[in-house]
Parts: structure tokens; C-alpha cells; sequence
């Protein structure tokens, strides 16, 4: 069982009671909401005639269902619009601070929270969201929950859950020119396998790791979930605190001090024991690319789509089933395969960072003409600045749509969907069937540089040799 | 739909049903509920879209659709069943079809949990035992009685000792699976820890 690891103070610090049969009370410091997962559970508050218990430690923002074309209300989509209306009644009904469409602070839950300086170490967050593992980036301990228990944190501020696993992924060097974060947890999530993190938090650590900037630490924490580990973290430090620090959200003043010390305490131990550790070399990591229908499925962009000789037999399976979704040979190189659709946004991939990478790579360069090409900036703040930045206009001229925030087609709620069997470069994090809005969309998951490269080729690239 | 949808409540402790076989390591939340059936306000009307793409592309022969499993209520599945998004809309639509137990060799953690909450038992047994009952499946019907205060289930030529979590088995069987007044009766407690965290107080002014 792990001894002192940040995952273990956290846990501990939160556990309200032990209940019967093994599993804990854990209360939860911030619990994120949004349109999709929050009605049911608003609904059931009703039915049981209970009240919001803390609602100042709840707070909602409006992502899934969100057009990115127009969204002025009402919303053409009559059934979107009946979702952030029963938001909207909800949130006032019970006082939850609510930041709609328009506020300046909207945007994918993932994205805003860490950008309000809701998001801190120490913390646990929960949300009706399993991308809820992107804000472990802080070293706080947060994971998704559904709606029976996004209901137990309105009405209790806790929930009932099982500890975790400690398992420790050491990254060790760093990550080599034009290869990036997304590059990094592809490639574990390859190597260890999608399942094996059912169980576990999984603690990244190393060099490479240190070296991340904190929107770089959010997309490998966001995709802990993908590796089946239902929560990411990343012991904080100074990058951290800078990160946080006059946020509107942060403690201030004398606050920020006492904030501080408290946080440089909750690091793991140097001698703290892990249930697990794994070890690997980021140097080796190269740009990564998803071949099949599961986020394991995945390899580097020179590699060969593998033979089914060459897998494991648990693997074997699944990687029939993708060879004949995806329409793949195995042996095929991945490649220069032809894409339809290039995708840039998502809580994995949509924030100023990512659009900063992929505009180097799109400046004074033009879109193939068989790509449709979209960004979806993964908030508001994050698109004002693209703006005061000029990015929007770097994506606008190579041949990028310029859409507005939201969740997009990372998994197809609005209007932007796949059609047909069409291939999409997806900077998102699932590669699932029909997860694109077509149940016979295929996606491919990459970094947004790579998505970039992608879209001026029209074909599987190597971003690489963009940017030398 | 089938039957009259009601909502399991109290205590569970005998499931007695028909198994539904469905092959396949990972299948996702996505694919047991695709996300356009997620913008609904409530759950009452998931139960006929339940895996919509998967038995579209089959036409007729996803096991969901088969006339001798209409009636079938106790899903045996692969390994990492579940994995993907929250969404507790999977299991939702699962129940709504018929569903009333899982026996699998593994589940995704929060697909786990959201069983467990809306009253779905998840049991695990080896991949041989499942695969076992899988290919029994394909020639005869597998009723099982599941008990699950011996963690056991038995048909008339198979006896399974079932693998749950204690604490999932003992929430069944005390019938507090559905957890809010559990965590509620705690109020001074909650009251307390709120009081003690280090951070509330560094952010008393959220505005």
C-alpha cells in the first residue's frame, strides 16, 4: 500500500469517515459542473427534497452541447437549448456561480477551472467528467465521478469511494525537439496499456516531467484516464505556483504566503512508498500517432501499423476489430494516410499553448484543399488571447476555420461531426468508434502540431519536418 | 422496451436471470450509449438506444437485438468493459434495457462506480470462466442465480464463485448502494473536515 505520496496526503486530509465494507467518505474541495451530467442529478436533489449543501464549492460553466458556429440563443438545436436552460434554472435556483457563454470566462470545464485559479494543489475536484483528471497537473487529486455521485457532492459535499493504487510513472531525460506532451502519454498509455491503470492514480514524475510547462502537465494528467487510471497528478512546484498565482480565483496576499508553505508540503515524500513504479526514457518518445479504436493503439509516425503476430493475446482482439474499422492493413505505414478532417481543440489539446505550436506550423502555409479544417479554442480567454496574439488570423489565413469555445467534435454533442467514414487528425483524446459524431468516423489522435502538419499535407505527416 | 422499467431499490441480494453474452475487450461507454443520445434532461428513454451504433452495423445479429435475448437480464463480458467517459447514461440505458447484473472479467473504475450507485451489481471471474459461459451461451440459454451473500452464482450444471468488491457486496445487502442519506448522516463530520481544510480560508473570497 503507498506511504506518503502527494495521493495519500490528499486522501487523507479529505477522508470524513471510513464506511462499511471498506470504501471512504471523501470530501471534495471543488466540484466542476456542466450541462450533460448535472440535470439528472439536480433532478434527483428534487426528488429527495435536498438543498445544495455548499454551493459556493460548486461551480458551472456550459461546454458539451455548445455550437461553435452561432451561438446566439435560442440555440438552433432545440434540445441544446432545453440543456443550458435547465442549467441556467438550476444553477440560480441553488446559487452556483455559473460562467455562461459570454461572461469572458466560459469554455471546457478543464480548460476555465485551471485559468480562474480554481484548480489548486492539495485540492480534490470532482466533476461529472472523466477529463476531470487534467487538473491532478496541480497536484491536487481529481477524477470523475457520474451523475448518482455528481448528485451525493451537491447534496453532500462527498462522496463514497474506494482508495486507489499508487502507481509512480517515471519519465526520465526529456522529450526530444518537435515531439510533445501528447506525444509523451500516447506513448505510456501504449506501453502500459489501456487497462492498466483500473484501480490506480498514477503519479508522472521524472526530468521530462519537471521540464513540462503546466498546460503541457494538463494534457498528460487529462489522459491518465485513457491509460483506465480514473486520476492523474503531478507533485507541484515553482512552475505551479507561477501558474496560479493572481489567478482570479488564487489566494491573495497574506493568503498566497500560508498557500504556498502548505503546498511545498504535499510533494510525495523522497522516500515514499509506491504500490508501483515504472520507469521510462522520454528521449526515445517520438511524434505518436493512434492507428485503431482504443488510445493504446498507437505508434510512432515511422512505424508500421503492427502485425497481429506481433501482439499480445489480450491485445489481439481489439486490434482485429481495428484493422477492419479503420480499414487498415497490418503492416501499413501510418504515415502519409490521407485525413478529411483536421481537428484542433478539446480539454486535451485546446489551450493557448496548443494554438501557439500549431500556428508556427501553419503560418504562410495553405490548408490541403481535401481538408476541412477547424480550431475550437477550449475557452473564452483562451481565444481573446489567441486574438491579441494574431493567431486566429495565422489559422484563418492558411485555411482553418475560426470557430467559438466549446467541446467540439473531440466527441460530436453539437454540430461539428464526421460524415461518413471520413478520417479526421484529431488533437482530442478518444479514438473510440463513432466517438466523432459518424458511427463510422475513424480518428486519429495526434498532437496539434502534428494535426497542423496533417492539414497542409492532407495526409499523416511528421511535424518534424515543419519546423527544422 | 420489454417490461414496465422499475428502479431496483433496497436490498439486493438474489438475482435470478437469463445471461446475455457480449464479446469484446474495451468496448466503451461511447458505444454503449453514443453521445447524441446524451442530450436529454433525464435518463427514461435510453434503454432502446442502447449500443445504436454497434447493432446498426450489425443488423439484427448484436446480441442486444437476438429474439431469444429479449428477456435476458445478466450481461457476461470481457476485460476493461466500461472504459471511456463518465457518463453514468451507459449503465442508465443498460438498466433501462433489462440489465440487472454484470459478471465480466474487468471493469473501468468510474463505469464501476456508476453501477454501483444506480444499483447494477458487477461481478468479476478469470477470462477462462467467462469465455466458458460466453461459448455456453451460444448453443443453449444460461440462467443464473446469483447469490450474493455467498458470492455465488449457479446454474444447473455450473457453480461460480463470484468476485466482488466487499464493499459494493455490502452495500447491496444492507441496501445503502444508494449512498446519499449514508454520506448525509455524517453532517457534523462533513461540518468539521469543511472547517479544517487549510484552503477554504485561503480562498474565502471567490469572486
Amino acid at each position: 500500500m503507498s506511504q506518503d505520496t502527494l495521493f495519500d496526503k490528499v486522501w487523507d486530509l479529505h477522508k470524513v469517515s471510513s464506511l462499511p465494507g471498506g470504501s471512504d467518505q471523501i470530501f471534495i474541495g471543488l466540484h466542476l459542473i456542466h450541462e450533460v451530467t448535472s440535470p439528472q442529478a439536480f433532478g434527483a436533489l428534487r426528488d429527495k427534497n435536498l438543498k445544495v449543501k455548499f454551493p459556493e464549492r460548486t461551480v458551472a460553466t456550459v461546454d458539451h452541447i455548445v455550437p461553435t458556429d452561432n451561438q446566439s440563443r435560442p440555440f438552433k438545436d432545440n434540445l441544446a437549448e432545453q440543456m443550458i436552460e435547465t442549467l441556467e434554472r438550476n444553477c440560480l435556483e441553488h446559487k452556483i456561480r455559473f460562467f455562461n457563454i459570454g461572461s469572458g470566462n466560459q469554455g471546457i470545464v478543464h480548460v476555465v477551472a485551471p485559468e480562474l485559479g480554481l484548480t489548486q494543489p492539495g485540492m480534490t475536484i470532482a466533476c461529472g467528467d472523466s477529463h476531470t483528471s487534467t487538473h491532478g497537473a496541480f497536484g491536487s487529486i481529481a477524477f470523475g465521478i457520474g451523475t448518482s455521485q455528481v448528485r451525493d457532492v451537491l447534496a453532500s459535499q462527498t462522496i463514497a469511494i474506494n482508495k486507489l493504487k499508487v502507481r509512480q510513472i517515471w519519465c526520465d531525460k526529456k522529450l526530444s525537439k518537435g515531439v510533445f506532451a501528447k506525444d509523451l502519454v500516447l506513448h505510456i498509455i501504449n506501453e502500459l496499456g489501456v487497462k492498466a491503470g483500473v484501480g490506480f492514480a498514477y503519479e508522472f514524475a521524472g526530468p521530462a516531467i519537471d521540464e513540462l510547462s503546466m498546460e503541457e502537465r494538463m494534457t498528460i494528467c487529462n489522459m491518465s484516464i485513457e491509460g483506465g487510471a480514473r486520476c492523474g497528478y503531478i507533485n507541484p512546484d515553482e512552475k505551479t505556483f507561477s501558474y496560479i498565482k493572481n489567478k482570479l480565483c488564487a489566494p491573495k496576499s497574506e493568503h498566497w504566503d500560508k498557500a504556498i508553505i502548505w503546498w511545498k508540503s504535499l510533494k510525495s515524500d523522497e522516500n515514499s512508498i509506491y504500490d508501483d513504479v515504472i520507469k521510462l526514457d522520454a528521449s526515445k518518445v517520438e511524434p505518436t500517432v493512434t492507428w485503431g479504436i482504443t488510445p493504446g493503439q498507437s505508434i510512432s509516425i515511422n512505424q508500421q501499423i503492427p502485425l497481429l503476430d506481433d501482439l499480445s493475446p489480450n491485445d489481439k482482439l481489439v486490434a482485429k476489430e481495428a484493422y477492419e474499422y479503420m480499414s487498415f492493413k497490418p503492416g501499413q505505414y501510418i504515415k502519409d494516410t490521407p485525413v478529411d478532417v483536421c481537428f484542433i481543440g478539446s480539454c486535451t489539446n485546446g489551450r493557448i499553448s496548443d494554438l501557439r505550436v500549431a500556428a508556427k506550423v501553419l503560418k504562410n502555409k495553405k490548408v490541403s484543399k481535401n481538408v476541412k479544417a477547424f480550431v475550437v479554442p477550449g475557452s473564452e480567454k483562451v481565444a481573446t488571447k489567441a486574438k491579441q496574439e494574431g493567431l486566429d488570423q495565422i489559422f484563418k489565413d492558411s485555411g482553418f476555420q475560426w470557430r467559438e469555445p466549446g467541446c467540439s467534435m473531440c466527441l460530436a454533442m453539437n454540430s461539428d461531426k464526421l460524415i461518413g467514414n471520413q478520417v479526421s487528425a484529431s488533437s482530442s483524446n478518444r479514438n473510440f468508434k463513432g466517438r466523432q459524431g459518424s458511427p463510422s468516423g475513424r480518428t486519429l489522435l495526434m498532437s496539434p502540431a502534428m494535426v497542423a502538419a496533417a492539414a497542409i499535407n492532407g495526409k499523416v505527416s511528421d511535424v518534424r519536418e515543419f519546423i527544422n | 422496451m420489454k417490461s414496465e422499467f422499475t428502479q431496483p431499490i433496497g436490498k439486493i441480494s438474489n438475482i435470478y436471470g437469463q445471461c446475455i453474452p457480449l464479446i469484446g475487450n474495451d468496448i466503451d461507454t461511447d458505444r454503449i450509449i453514443p453521445a447524441r443520445f446524451l442530450k436529454c434532461v433525464n435518463f427514461d428513454s435510453l434503454g432502446e438506444s442502447v449500443f445504436e451504433d454497434d447493432r446498426k452495423t450489425l443488423k439484427g445479429r448484436h446480441p442486444f437485438d437476438l429474439e431469444e435475448n429479449k428477456n435476458a437480464s445478466i450481461l457476461i463480458v470481457n476485460s476493461n468493459f466500461g472504459c471511456g467517459s463518465s457518463r453514468e447514461h451507459a449503465p442508465q440505458a443498460l438498466m433501462r434495457w433489462g440489465i440487472k447484473a454484470i459478471i465480466g472479467e474487468s471493469f473501468a473504475d468510474i463505469f464501476y462506480s456508476n453501477c454501483i450507485a444506480i444499483g447494477i451489481p458487477c461481478f468479476t471471474l478469470p477470462k477462462t470462466s467467462i469465455e466458458e459461459m460466453q461459448n455456453y451461451c451460444d448453443n443453449q440459454f444460461l440462467f443464473l442465480e446469483i447469490d450474493l451473500k455467498k458470492s455465488l452464482a449457479k446454474s444447473n450444471d455450473l457453480t461460480l464463485n463470484l468476485e466482488i468488491r466487499e464493499s459494493s457486496r455490502k452495500m447491496f445487502l444492507s441496501g445503502e448502494w444508494d449512498a446519499t442519506s449514508t454520506l448525509l448522516d455524517n453532517g457534523n463530520l462533513i461540518e468539521n473536515k469543511f472547517n479544517q481544510l487549510p484552503y477554504i480560508k485561503f480562498n474565502s473570497h471567490y469572486s
